[in-house]
């Protein structure tokens, strides 16, 4: 069955790490890479693996290719720079997995919403952001269980995992993240925080997720359901570990339930301790791969 | 002959920024009240304090389960103050990461005339949105370099030039830690002269948590700095900011101006900022620790916390957080610390 050809843009880390990842799947093929500087290291690397490039942005992908010819298109580019990216490809019969946290499109957090999402009409997805896609399933994983009035996140990534794009948009990072902790974590309101550490060597990422329940918390049916979460993680993301918790503490007039992550990389790209490049890319590819299933039953047909 | 520092400071003008209201935050679990934060800021006004900062400990929008959910929002506190107020400036901090350039519009728009935007003195590059506006609104916006004892002098230069590019009239070199040495401020604060414009303003701000505050606060501006940070009766972070009362009777005994009456402003901190003390802010054995070990002076409380729930020590909790360069804000990883060192050592509670 032929895979499906998928397009990146955007030649920074994440979109390099991606197509690593992608050139493992067995349903998704890397055909295309996009930058906007001929010498980025992403692009050379994308050659080397056999991958059409340009470096004249989405309007160059456009040009040299024909309707039809792509099936997705993954945005590592910026929130500024998607908007237009979408539309683009969108003309083109491209369907979008954003990985800026743009966010014009409905947010993707694959173990709690993917099948939602699995229609015709399904034609801009957003991944969120990394700190997203570590937390937003365990916040579902306690409200499914109880209600959850208030979620807050805590996402710490090392200084040399966070490119200029993440740097620049870091208040779209607390914004989007925060909205899609409570739309698809189930919380009914949410906040995110991020902190950048320079240690060296650099630390792995770590996220802490705090959840106040309007109840006393079911102390078992969280645990029960934070352990069977963590298990559907791992499936895309191996390095996904539950370091501590849930903690239960209901010592300050509020029921809290604290839930301490690390999430580890394959090392693709960057070295093992950018586990927020590996989350947000493999739950890209992870939602690729199951809408292609969906989309394309037959294989792709250009 | 060689002029010692006290001939080298006669004379020189420096602006004094109260802090009470926002580092002051942290020791108080962020409850201070709207009645407290009126009479102190009022009374730091009459003293003639020229800069007051106000906000949650963690700056705006640092109300979380994280750092604490403070008694009022940071709306109501910088209205409160802003509305007693007659000759001072109210200013906010903000770290990137934490608050948003939401929360300077909202600060702004309230009267807020200073924007402190604050990031890890590696990183200042996560600034660039929230300083451009803060120029953008007119505001005196102020690049705030925390945990710069973690970083040697010529990087420091880096980074505070970016922040200066981004639009920042004014870098702070800050000692979260209550780490540094006069010799370390002197370093750093002269590279920065050194290396930024000349109409760029400098400030230096202190902890007390080796007890160098005002040491440290006249080496910065013997360094080339103007601008200096205190509290009024030290209530801050860790064993408190650089007492503010004090270090104005030692520039007053020294010749510097300041513009701030001696006897109004000890009043103010005896009188109005003591009583509101929930404990002695001093050098105790844990913010001791903090100073030695370079550990960011608010982990303090949840540091104490932690050891009551979990039985370790908090002083051992401190230093394990220094030994993994944790840096502001990973207040989280105070409490995931404290459980894995109970289950090394087999203590754990409950």
């Amino acid at each position: 069955m032929q895979r499906v050809p998928c397009a990146i843009i955007g030649s920074g880390n994440i979109g390099t790490d991606l197509m690593m990842k992608l050139a493992r799947s067995t349903v998704l093929e890397p055909t295309w890479m996009v930058g906007i500087d001929e010498h980025s290291d992403g692009l050379a690397r994308a050659r080397s693996l056999g991958l059409k490039t340009t470096h004249e942005g989405v309007q160059g992908l456009v040009r040299a290719t024909r309707a039809g010819e792509i099936g997705f298109a993954f945005d590592a580019t910026s929130a500024y720079a998607h908007a237009e990216n979408s539309a683009l490809l969108r003309a083109r019969g491209v369907r979008m997995l954003d990985l800026t946290p743009a966010a014009i499109g409905p947010y993707c957090v694959p173990p709690v919403n993917l099948l939602d999402h699995l229609t015709e009409d399904c034609w801009n997805l957003n991944m969120v952001t990394c700190g997203g896609q570590a937390t937003i399933p365990m916040v579902f994983a306690v409200s499914r269980v109880q209600s959850v009035r208030y979620a807050e996140i805590v996402a710490t990534v090392s200084s040399r995992s966070a490119g200029p794009g993440t740097r620049k948009n870091i208040d779209e990072f607390t914004r989007t993240t925060a909205g899609a902790v409570a739309r698809v974590g189930g919380a009914r309101e949410g906040k995110a925080i991020i902190i950048l550490n320079p240690a060296d060597p650099p630390i792995i990422m770590r996220d802490t997720i705090h959840c106040l329940t309007d109840d006393v918390p079911d102390q078992a049916a969280i645990t029960d359901s934070v352990n069977r979460m963590v298990a559907d993680v791992q499936t895309y993301v191996p390095g996904y570990r539950l370091v501590n918790g849930p903690v239960f503490d209901s010592s300050q007039g509020l029921h809290r339930v604290s839930v301490f992550l690390e999430v580890a990389g394959l090392g693709d790209y960057l070295p093992k301790y950018a586990g927020n490049l590996d989350i947000m890319t493999a739950a890209a590819t992870k939602t690729a791969e199951v809408m292609a299933g969906r989309l394309f039953p037959q294989g792709f047909s250009q | 002959m060689t002029l010692g520092q006290a001939d080298r400071l006669k004379g020189r003008k420096v602006t004094l920024h109260d802090m009470c209201l926002r580092d002051g935050m942290h020791p108080k679990r962020h409850q201070i009240s709207l009645e407290s934060m009126r009479g102190i800021a009022a009374g730091l006004d009459e003293a003639g304090v020229p800069l007051i900062e106000v906000t949650h400990g963690d700056g705006l929008g640092g109300a979380s389960v994280n750092y604490g959910f403070p008694a009022h929002s940071d709306e109501e506190y910088l209205k409160a103050v802003i509305s007693v107020v007659k000759r001072a400036s109210v200013s906010a901090l903000l770290l990137p990461g934490i608050g948003t350039v939401d929360h300077l519009r909202m600060a702004h728009d309230l009267g807020v005339k200073t924007i402190r935007v604050a990031t890890h003195c590696t990183e200042a590059d996560v600034s660039e949105q929230h300083i451009g506006l803060g120029r953008k609104l007119g505001l005196d916006t102020v690049g705030f370099l925390m945990m710069a004892h973690m970083l040697e002098a010529d990087r420091l230069v880096e980074q505070a030039k970016l922040m200066e590019s981004f639009g920042a009239n004014c870098i702070y070199i800050t000692d979260s830690a209550g780490y540094m040495l006069p010799d370390d401020v002197s370093t750093r604060i002269s590279a920065v002269r050194s290396a930024l414009n000349a109409s760029t303003e400098l400030g230096f701000h202190g902890h007390h948590n080796l007890g160098m505050g005002i040491a440290n606060s006249l080496a910065a501006l013997d360094a080339g700095a103007n601008r200096i940070d205190g509290s009024a009766a030290g209530l801050g972070a860790g064993a408190g900011n650089t007492p503010l009362e004090v270090f104005n009777a030692v520039c007053d005994r020294m010749g510097i101006q300041t513009g701030v009456d001696v006897w109004k402003l000890s009043d103010v901190a005896e009188d109005l900022v003591t009583p509101i003390m929930d404990e002695p802010v001093r050098i105790d054995r844990e913010s001791l620790t903090l100073g030695y070990a370079g550990v960011y002076s608010s982990f303090l409380l949840f540091a104490k916390r932690a050891e009551a729930k979990y039985g370790v020590s908090a002083r051992d909790i401190l230093v394990e957080l220094g030994r993994k360069k944790m840096i502001g804000g990973q207040e989280d990883m105070i409490e995931d610390t404290a459980i894995n060192m109970a289950r090394e050592r087999g203590t754990t509670h409950a």
